[in-house]
């Protein structure tokens, strides 16, 4: 059998979808152009894509049909040579509508593969949040903000060819640049610059070998299915129980309401940006927790509003309907280390919560999602295109 | 997989261009290749990416047909019926559940002699609901006189959906035929297709022609009146003198086809992987031949002779050459991706039709062991076939196995 390559791009459903397919397609054809043989496909159980969840496409490469033929081409790789992530928040673990519990990012990554994400932060940083395992890595960043599209509009911003071109780098025995300059001449609009933006990623891109053990040591959730004779029968499933009153941390008193969530499908990795909440000058209104459209809120015994972080999606939903300035503030989920209650560390010290809160809401690192007016990606572009270049 | 018999610079002219296509945006080419007239379609997964793939071209103006999206899968092979019965070359298709609400429609396509190619993007009947792989849909007419085909990559869905046009329209045939696709393994994954030039296809597919049985204001009939017993059972044995005659046709077109396009694909009925001097072999229909193919080699680079015969017409089933080639084995394992609740023994779809033919067409008895796999998309791994076949050895030497077993369950 001939040489066989795999390549999972993980990116959020939705508005990450095309650039996915463009950079899986992207490899195949560039492969091609050097007598490689390969397939692009994306992860089934992911389809429907819902939002911001996470979702993975896949190239698979071959030196010969026949090896990609036998190589099991067409199911998800158990083991990848490198692993693309398009949004860095996605490093926090991830959690898909079709599988059990949440995964580490680097869950499928070979021993002595690559991991390449698309971030405006460091290394260091990163591995805060990516979680430890057992087999050694190299981690490499292509600088830039995550690049989210519409369903069926796209934000071409390069993001696309600059991955390509960070993947010859990483991985020249898939296929060497001048492949993938062969591909943008043929077949991408814009070919000059998009030629430029790859060559500068693929010039730039480094990685550093992060050793086994290194990394978050959280543990993530993870629980055995059942076995078909411990499951009901008629296809039916018990519902949550009710939720109840919970308590203030300084009085001890019980009050408000927390609905029992559910603890097998958490949500959180769906979020590329959380509420920050002013509990100081939070008016009551309710609009917040009425509107969110997964009961995300808890209602404090104060009266105030409380996001469960471990189910927030981080949809915005709540900051665009709240009436008080700067109360509710969407912050790119990219700042912020754990899902540790924002209500309770306010009432353990008022004044040490509003001037943390002050300092992350400004200034705002803006992650819009998907397409929301005309004229958008003309903002957005040029600054990315710059990005680009600049490094 | 076919061969290419054409020296290669005769395959180039044959074969002009390449894709990276799915095996239903392969059909859709061959759907464009076809010249169809009419398309209606009706959105469910997996098999809408053919109708996505479609709208596409004849927005760009690749395709000129009529496209319709209809209010439903029973409208939408309704209108296909109605518009073959007019002349016109059709396409359709569905998955799942979507391909059992139109089963009204579906049971009478034969009997009047409407000769569609449907794609039919395998799908579990949900509920339970999921969108994996199952072929209880497409079989779910087997009875009824469509003739159907699983095929395992795009480069086999563009060309034996040229030959399903070729065979539902020859006078001698004229019945429907389903062509199904894998859900998510073949229709939603993307490998490189060489495209068939257009003027091959020309010469491949001569135009539809219903003859008298066009519905027309110049030829005036009626089609399907109110019949009493006095007729059924006669148009019954009509479409019944369709089946007798199927497999020689068949075997007519596959020679055309080689002998247009240069591509061999040998016998049309099975696929044969490493038989020659196998003991055991494996026997399905499908993706499942990518994990069969690949354990294969494995085991045998370990000395264990196993090879797979990879069924593709289930109708027509081909009995007697089946039992040909597998009277001589010591066992056979059937990998059923579907169920057969209540049947003889509880075995799927497939080990029931094989015992059958092997009972009245085979010299020997091979133990025929049914192992029920990969429902509702699950994957069918390589250990998953080892298991397979460490089992299905045992029965060939002797040691009784159950007759059909459950691999991958949980439980």
């Amino acid at each position: 059998m001939g040489q066989l390559y795999a390549v999972e791009v993980i990116g959020r459903g939705i508005f990450q979808d095309t650039l996915a397919k463009n950079i899986t397609r992207g490899i195949v054809l560039a492969a091609h152009n050097e007598g490689k043989f390969g397939l692009s496909f994306g992860r089934y159980g992911d389809s429907p894509e819902r939002n911001g969840i996470p979702a993975k496409k896949f190239a698979i490469v071959a030196s010969d049909e026949q090896t990609l033929q036998l190589g099991m081409a067409h199911y998800e790789p158990a083991q990848v040579d490198v692993s693309v992530v398009l949004d860095d928040t996605l490093c926090k673990g991830i959690e898909s509508w079709a599988w059990d519990g949440v995964h580490p990012i680097n869950r499928a990554v070979k021993r002595g593969g690559t991991m390449i994400v698309v971030s405006t932060q460091d290394s260091d940083t990163l591995l805060q949040f990516i979680h430890r395992r057992e087999l050694p890595y190299k981690l490499g960043i292509v600088k830039g903000l995550a690049s989210f599209s519409g369903l069926w509009v796209y934000k071409d911003d390069h993001t696309d060819v600059r991955i390509l071109g960070a993947l010859a780098k990483a991985a020249p025995e898939l296929f060497s640049f001048e492949s993938i300059e062969k591909y943008i001449q043929a077949k991408l609009k814009d070919a000059p610059a998009k030629t430029q933006s790859a060559r500068k990623a693929y010039e730039r891109f480094t990685t550093i070998e992060v050793p086994a053990g290194r990394g978050n040591p959280e543990k993530l959730l993870h629980f055995e299915l059942l076995k078909w004779q411990d499951m009901a029968e008629g296809t039916a499933v018990k519902g949550q129980p009710q939720g109840g009153p919970f308590e203030d941390p300084v009085t001890k008193k019980a009050g408000g309401f927390r609905p029992a969530r559910n603890d097998k499908f958490l949500k959180f990795t769906a979020r590329t940006q959380r509420p920050v909440v002013n509990f100081d000058t939070c008016t009551k209104c309710t609009l917040c927790w009425l509107n969110c459209p997964d009961g995300s809120f808890d209602v404090t015994p104060d009266g105030t509003y409380d996001v469960d972080l471990n189910g927030c999606c981080g949809c915005g939903i709540c900051e665009a309907v709240c009436p008080v300035e700067n109360c509710i503030t969407m912050v790119s989920e990219s700042k912020f280390f754990d899902n540790d209650s924002q209500w309770l560390r306010f009432k353990r010290d008022e004044a040490s919560y509003l001037q943390w809160l002050e300092k992350t809401i400004q200034p705002i690192e803006k992650r819009s999602h998907g397409f929301r007016y005309r004229g958008q990606y003309q903002e957005e572009v040029p600054a990315a295109l710059e990005l680009a270049q600049k490094g | 997989m076919a061969t290419l018999t054409l020296p290669v610079k005769e395959q180039q002219k044959v074969l002009a261009q390449e894709a990276l296509i799915t095996g239903s945006e392969a059909i859709a080419v061959a759907c464009k290749l076809a010249n169809v007239d009419v398309v209606t379609a009706y959105p469910i997964r997996p098999y809408d990416t053919v109708m996505q793939y479609m709208s596409q071209l004849v927005a760009d103006g690749e395709l000129d047909c009529e496209f319709i999206v209809a209010d439903s899968e029973n409208s939408q092979f309704e209108i296909v019926k109605h518009a073959s019965v007019c002349g016109a070359r059709v396409f359709c298709g569905s998955s799942g559940i979507g391909w059992m609400y139109a089963m009204e429609v579906l049971t009478v396509t034969p009997s009047l002699r409407v000769p569609m190619v449907a794609l039919v993007g395998n799908r579990a009947l949900d509920d339970p609901g999921a969108f994996g792989v199952e072929h209880n849909d497409a079989l779910a007419v087997r009875d009824l006189g469509w003739n159907l085909v699983w095929v395992d990559t795009a480069q086999e869905a563009l060309d034996t959906a040229l030959i399903c046009y070729r065979f539902a329209e020859d006078r001698r045939i004229f019945v429907p035929v389903a062509i199904s696709c894998d859900g998510a393994f073949l229709t939603h994954s993307q490998s490189l297709v060489k495209l068939p030039a257009a003027e091959q296809v020309k010469k491949f597919l001569p135009k539809y022609n219903r003859g008298e049985l066009l519905v027309h204001p110049d030829n005036v009939i009626s089609v399907a009146p109110q019949c009493n017993e006095d007729w059924v059972m006669e148009v019954r044995r009509q479409n019944y003198a369709v089946t007798e005659r199927a497999c020689d046709v068949l075997r007519e077109v596959y020679a055309e086809f080689e002998s247009i396009f240069g591509r061999k694909y040998g016998n049309p009925f099975f696929e044969e992987y490493r038989t020659e001097d196998a003991e055991i072999v494996l026997f399905g229909m499908g993706t499942l031949s990518t994990p069969a193919k690949v354990t294969i080699d494995k085991l045998r680079e370990q000395g264990k002779k196993v090879g797979l015969v990879r069924l593709r017409w289930f109708r027509p089933f081909a009995g007697a050459e089946i039992a040909k080639a597998l009277e001589r084995f010591r066992a056979i394992a059937v990998l059923d991706r579907d169920l057969s609740l209540g049947s003889p023994d509880l075995s799927g779809v497939v080990a029931t039709e094989l015992r059958s033919a092997l009972y009245t067409n085979a010299k020997t008895r091979p133990p025929v062991l049914d192992f029920l796999c990969g429902l509702g998309g699950r994957e069918v791994t390589v250990p998953d076939v080892e298991k397979i076949v460490e089992i299905t050895f045992e029965a060939a030497a002797g040691k009784p196995q159950p007759l059909t077993q459950w691999i991958g369950l949980r439980g």
